[in-house]
């Protein structure tokens, strides 16, 4: 089953293996996702860890990738694909 | 010799900001750009030998892919199709030195447009004390550009920078685009391969951050944290405020009897006091509220915890459809919808920040205050409901919640119809946290008050006098027997807008001191006083009028002014901050125009619905 970086849960981590921004309801707000996602720092290769979530419905997240920290909604977490395997 | 014409640009979190500050200090100009909300800023560097640097400061963006206003102008100035903005000679990349891979991305992009570029390595003091070690020379190798590493918060931190720069515009070389594909995912992999070449060792994640974080973002702790934030802020927004707001009343109030007692009595003497002085006063007493009010924003802003509230505030704003980061400028507007409108700046997206700015008046500001004070003490009488809360606070809440519940809705409707859009992501990196500096802090301090002063002194200070003139002529007659003002051109406009008032209770008196209420909501109090013929100095208009009123007014039109003040756009300085900001006459018209439409609505259901219970 392929995970997505939002079903991790606080302290777990992973590896990114892709994106798919196609799974999202809203198509025109999928539009440029993947774009925006790399130009902030997700890439595939990369370690991600969910350091935070926010107080009402877990939403949003903060994720550490390398030395930095990146906020983003669930939504936009549920876009990007995590290696399989490697999951504690 | 021409000054050369250099641009910083660099992403969010590269330090570019604090970068030109230091830079230029305080030689610099902030205003927009032609039609649009994008702050432009400029300012000039002097070097040693006198070459002079005109400098501008692009908005912080992640590429220049035109998804927000911010990226389009950063790319139409830079490739020299702005309108008005001359294309700069050099581009000055900042780049974050703890974060080299995603600033690298930014510094490729930018080569393909072939313009000479040199890169600030930016806040290498943080990177060493993270354990981060660059090979610098090789990374100006790998992007063949010349590299300079700064510490962008000190002086001494960019004089390396200024000692670069003291050279002709010619002796820049061009940059060359050495890649074939340039889509981002192209240029984030070259990124990350120059990356892992010059970064000899990677460092840790910032201890303090993490540590900090599991604080500040802990789902209750971090929550408590953000209102006691939050309610230390409005304490010292409202009670520090006190002092020094009394003294500047009372400097107006000698002022004015200075040259009262100076002046023979007639029209100048009026014009000066009444006019200029009591008007520009009556704005003034707000700039403590202000400079606190902004120490602390700067404050957390500085510090990094800015980006943490919006974490924390996003998913309550996502309901209405704005973004974590509009929870500030609506923090602001409940001190003043002035400083709150002009803090939307920190909103990229352009329908969100216009929705920020449309609300913001309705939160409840502090010149509501007298207003609220004189009428709830007339008219509510001071019992306990449910045994325990006095009803006269209660309805002090229930104004207050009325402003933030129709806030809501209004962000709601405007979300769905006229700002609607494509929903924008939250994606926002989280600062690693840093100490303030104390002469960024003041810098930021300053251009804020400049701004306000210098408002007050223009537009404010034009209304005022304008409203004087109004209410003074032309004079009563000799067998007047009503106020003077009764017959004014204010009082002439005040009694034909008493045609339209007249369903929501509001009598002659009241609809005359709307008039000069323009200026300031809390005028109206005084105003009322000057209908109603009261002599002496505010607190005592305030206490002999609330007897007045008891007896002047039905309970139903004075619910139904209260209900008025919740929404009326009652202030032409926020109008004009609107207009500055917006920077549109269309924005400034529909927040007028819809808040006078659901001020006259609200108020005359309350007042049909408190007649109709009473009777």
């Amino acid at each position: 089953m392929t995970r997505y970086l939002s079903d991790l849960r606080i302290g777990e981590t992973s590896i990114i293996q892709g994106f798919d921004t196609a799974r999202l309801h809203d198509q025109e707000f999928a539009a440029d996702l993947e774009d925006r996602l790399l130009e902030i720092g997700f890439e595939e290769g990369l370690g991600v860890e969910v350091l935070h979530q926010g107080p009402f419905g877990r939403d949003p997240l903060a994720v550490k990738i390398g030395t930095m920290t990146v906020a983003l909604r669930r939504t936009e977490a549920s876009a990007i694909i995590l290696q399989n395997g490697d999951n504690k | 010799m021409t000054a050369m014409r250099a641009a910083l640009i660099g992403a969010p979190n590269s330090g570019k900001s604090s970068l030109f500050n230091t830079l230029t200090g305080n030689h610099q100009k902030v205003a927009n750009y032609p039609g649009v909300t994008v702050e432009r800023r400029s300012g000039l560097v002097t070097t040693v030998s006198g070459h002079e640097i005109k400098l501008i400061d692009l908005p912080g963006i992640y590429s220049l892919n035109d998804r927000s206003l911010d990226e389009k102008i950063s790319r139409e100035v830079i490739t020299g199709t702005h309108a008005s903005e001359q294309q700069p000679e050099v581009l000055i990349c900042v780049i974050n030195a703890t974060n080299l891979r995603v600033h690298i991305r930014l510094v490729l992009e930018l080569k393909t447009l072939g313009l000479p570029m040199i890169v600030a390595l930016n806040m290498h003091d943080l990177a060493t004390r993270d354990g981060i070690e660059i090979d610098t020379q090789r990374l100006s190798e790998e992007l063949g550009i010349p590299v300079i590493t700064t510490v962008a918060v000190k002086k001494s931190g960019v004089a390396r920078l200024i000692e670069f720069l003291d050279r002709d515009a010619s002796a820049y070389d061009k940059t060359k685009n050495n890649l074939t594909e340039t889509t981002t995912r192209a240029l984030q992999k070259e990124a990350g391969r120059i990356t892992k070449l010059v970064q000899i060792s990677e460092g840790g994640q910032h201890k303090m951050t993490r540590i900090l974080d599991s604080v500040a973002l802990h789902p209750f702790f971090g929550l408590i944290l953000f209102f006691a934030m939050l309610f230390f802020m409005f304490q010292a927004v409202f009670s520090w405020a006190e002092a020094p707001m009394d003294m500047i009343e009372g400097g107006f109030t000698i002022i004015g009897e200075l040259v009262a007692s100076n002046l023979p009595d007639n029209w100048f003497r009026s014009f000066i006091e009444d006019g200029l002085i009591a008007g520009v006063g009556s704005v003034l007493v707000f700039l403590p509220q202000i400079i606190i009010l902004f120490s602390f924003i700067l404050l957390l802003e500085a510090s990094g915890y800015m980006a943490r509230a919006a974490f924390i505030m996003d998913k309550l704003m996502a309901m209405v459809g704005l973004n974590g980061r509009a929870f500030i400028p609506l923090l602001s507007s409940f001190a003043c919808a002035i400083p709150g409108i002009m803090a939307t700046r920190t909103i990229a997206n352009h329908r969100d920040r216009i929705t920020t700015i449309m609300i913001a008046p309705l939160m409840t500001c502090s010149a509501r205050l007298p207003v609220y004070t004189l009428l709830i003490s007339a008219f509510i009488p001071n019992t306990k409901v449910m045994g325990y809360f006095g009803l006269q606070g209660v309805v002090f809440f229930a104004l207050y919640m009325a402003g933030i519940v129709s806030a809501i809705i209004v962000a709601a409707v405007m979300k769905k119809t006229i700002t609607k859009g494509t929903l924008q992501p939250f994606l926002m990196e989280l600062p690693k946290y840093q100490i303030p500096r104390l002469n960024q802090i003041l810098l930021g301090l300053w251009q804020r008050v400049r701004t306000f002063l210098r408002r007050a002194g223009t537009i404010i200070l034009y209304a005022a006098i304008a409203l004087w003139a109004l209410t003074l002529y032309p004079g009563a007659p000799k067998d007047a027997t009503e106020p003077d003002i009764y017959y004014s051109f204010a009082g002439l406009i005040g009694r034909t807008l008493q045609h339209i008032f007249e369903p929501l209770g509001f009598n002659w008196e009241i609809s005359i001191a709307l008039v000069p209420g323009m200026a300031a909501r809390e005028v109206v109090v005084s105003a009322l006083g000057t209908v109603y013929a009261l002599q002496g100095s505010d607190d005592q208009v305030a206490q002999s009028l609330s007897t007045i009123l008891q007896t002047a007014w039905p309970l139903s039109t004075a619910l139904s002014f209260l209900a008025w003040f919740v929404y009326a756009p009652q202030c032409l300085a926020t109008l004009a901050t609107t207009r500055r900001e917006t920077n549109s006459w269309g924005w400034t018209f529909f927040m007028t125009g819809y808040l006078f439409a659901l001020a006259y609505l609200i108020a005359f259901i309350v007042n049909i619905t408190a007649k109709a219970l009473m009777a």
